[in-house]
């Protein structure tokens, strides 16, 4: 689709949709939201910007391949479950610690880079398919 | 109860407290290895080189997981943990008993030995392709098959050794894997749709998922509750995933398409994920159902050993004669499930690990042959004894073990299955076990007098692969085969400690909830 305001608003639009995912990723622990949610808005900004702009400038602005970022997702979930190794508890028991952000207390956990993990294989996989699905398209 | 938000929850009624010990991360490290491997492995798909040495490393720390695991149990009972410290039945358990842990081992086992052959098999494409990825991720879920304790995990599990495996299945896209993988994916998924289906009935019937909580709650709801219903379409559903007759088409007509490798692992581990699911829903969660279909469930396991290995009699390509033998030998499983007593349940486990380790071993073979005679065809592959005497060798080995003949493996569990039918007063399926055995020795002596024994008849390949690897890759199976054949005591008690686990569910259910009667 190369029409002059879809290819101009797409950059931007993608750009505010993977900024969204983020937001809805992180508030997705007590509200509405998380990491698949998440990965899905991220998948759907790439998918958008393919179709106004090509494939070619979605591969150069993700720079590592969507399968890698996928396999990096699901490292991260397993790991984030292996910490309650050191705490004598079992597999994928929640740990919670506070941290000091320029004065503000922010609560850091396991939890958070599970579904930080999940945002990543959701975006991976899809934007994978939905890319490969595009170049066929082109080609 | 409302909760304010910042007020602060006393959780510790609803959480395990007992500390979990780095021994009890043996139960989830035959899973959680596999998947941080296959993550990695996802991370490096361009450095193709890598890959090998990763899976094989990944697999190997897999299969010192199994070891510890196994040792443990067999030492200290069931070794059970719950996901994320939530107790029991609302967080998911792990419960590894003799059975799951000693099937996980062997599968990884074959695992590793499919892995090292696979460095010569799949070449940079199939690399790229994945093929290393999907086979930890198959093995994850193979893994986590064997070990959990939760019915709808199990089928998570299930879901995703299947996904992997049309992965594995459709590696180099051939007109013909194509075919294959359509059939092999439409009738698995209209399995595990039966298999979910079962488990949403379940749901309702029981309101919970957890196994341990099924089987202590099932007496209680027998009166009025449509568990035979439950029963029936497990043994659907499940006997569909072993490839038993006659819901076994699948299998013949795809597990001649793939690489040989993936085949092996196929025909060595896949159906037997079935069996065991059989065993696990059937013996442990419900024995009057069980007792009640035994009738029927020894028909199935005679169709399914005799007619299975009549379609290998009938068969001209080499892996498609094998992947006959293995739908007999998931009938001789099942005959240890129709019987249902403990020497009959010993000796399908029994046959379950050799089944694994020769089935694997022979697709390999195969691979070996094909390599040096340049084809499966039958009608042309032939004068391997001249050229390569060890092959004859293995290939003597593993077929006395697959028709159950000594020195090697097969004997002794088919001696246990036959002495249990004698002993249930079930002389026919003595019978059928027996001629089974005859027909294996011929349709793989057949195999063995046109591909070894008769002079060649169509030239060779010009540059034959070399078979060094494969052999590497047939001593470290044939190693157990042998062994398991001379010296069988200590699988065979292993075998009875797997088949007393399943039998005594209080003891299971004992595990998972120490503090007796909770609810």
């Amino acid at each position: 689709m190369h029409t002059l305001i879809f290819r101009t608003i797409a950059p931007y639009l993608a750009s505010l949709m993977v900024l969204f995912s983020i937001f809805v990723l992180l508030r997705g622990h007590n509200e509405p939201g998380g990491g698949f949610i998440g990965g899905l808005i991220a998948a759907s900004a790439f998918a958008i910007y393919g179709i106004a702009c090509g494939v070619a400038p979605v591969r150069r602005a993700l720079y590592f391949h969507p399968m890698a970022i996928s396999g990096f997702g699901l490292l991260v979930s397993a790991l984030s479950g292996g910490v309650s190794l050191f705490m004598d508890m079992p597999f994928l028991t929640g740990q919670w610690t506070e941290i000091d952000v320029l004065g503000l207390p922010v609560d850091i956990s396991t939890v958070l880079f599970f579904d930080i993990g999940v945002y990543f294989v959701v975006v991976g996989s899809i934007t994978s398919i939905a890319l490969a699905l595009e170049e066929r398209e082109h080609a | 109860m409302a909760i304010e938000p910042g007020q602060a929850v006393d959780l510790s009624g609803a959480m395990v407290l007992a500390p979990a010990t780095p021994a009890d991360w043996l139960v989830v490290g035959p899973v959680a290895i596999p998947i941080v491997t296959g993550a990695i492995l996802l991370m490096v798909r361009h450095e193709t080189r890598l890959h090998a040495g990763l899976a094989v490393a990944g697999l190997l720390a897999a299969l010192l997981c199994n070891i510890g695991l196994l040792a443990r149990v067999l030492d200290q009972g069931p070794l059970v943990m719950t996901m994320g410290r939530w107790l029991p039945p609302f967080g998911i358990s792990f419960a590894a008993d003799a059975l799951g842990a000693s099937l996980a081992l062997v599968a990884t086992l074959v695992a590793v030995v499919c892995a090292l052959f696979a460095t010569a098999d799949i070449g940079a494409v199939g690399r790229r392709y994945g093929f290393y990825p999907f086979m930890m991720l198959m093995m994850a879920g193979v893994g986590g098959s064997f070990l959990t304790g939760d019915i709808f995990n199990l089928y998570v599990w299930f879901e995703v050794f299947l996904i992997s495996s049309f992965g594995l299945l459709v590696l180099g896209s051939q007109h013909k894997q194509l075919d294959g993988a359509t059939k092999y994916a439409i009738l698995n998924l209209v399995g595990t749709t039966l298999f979910l289906t079962a488990t949403a009935l379940l749901y309702g019937t029981f309101g919970t998922l957890n196994m341990a909580d099924i089987a202590r709650k099932a007496d209680g709801l027998r009166e009025n509750a449509p568990l035979t219903t439950l029963a029936v379409l497990y043994l659907l559903a499940f006997g569909m995933k072993a490839a038993a007759f006659p819901v076994n088409f699948w299998l013949p007509a795809s597990y001649h398409t793939p690489r040989i490798v993936t085949a092996a692992l196929f025909g060595g581990v896949l159906t037997k994920v079935g069996v065991y699911a059989l065993l696990r829903t059937l013996v442990m969660l419900f024995p009057p159902e069980l007792e009640l279909l035994s009738g029927l469930i020894a028909w199935v396991a005679a169709a399914t050993m005799v007619i299975g290995i009549m379609g290998a009699l009938a068969q001209t390509d080499l892996r498609r004669v094998l992947g006959f033998v293995v739908i007999s030998g998931v009938g001789v499983m099942l005959a240890g499930l129709a019987l249902g007593t403990s020497e009959g349940l010993a000796g399908t486990v029994f046959y379950a690990f050799h089944s694994m380790i020769v089935m694997t071993a022979l697709y390999l073979l195969a691979g070996v042959m094909n390599g040096l005679g340049g084809s499966y065809s039958l009608s042309k592959l032939s004068g391997l004894y001249a050229s390569n005497p060890l092959v004859a060798a293995f290939a003597l080995l593993l077929m006395l073990a697959a028709a159950g003949l000594p020195p090697a493996s097969g004997l002794w569990p088919k001696v246990m299955l036959v002495r249990a039918s004698l002993d249930s007063g079930q002389p026919w399926l003595a019978f059928a076990i027996l001629a089974t055995g005859f027909l294996t020795t011929l349709a793989l002596g057949r195999v063995f007098i046109l591909t070894i024994w008769r002079p060649r008849v169509v030239a060779g390949p010009e540059t034959p692969a070399s078979p060094y690897l494969g052999y590497v890759a047939l001593a470290v199976l044939s190693l157990p085969v042998v062994v398991m054949g001379l010296y069988p005591d200590p699988v065979i008690s292993v075998a009875e400690r797997a088949a007393s686990a399943i039998l005594d569910a209080p003891a299971y259910i004992g595990t998972v909830f120490p503090e007796g009667a909770a609810q």
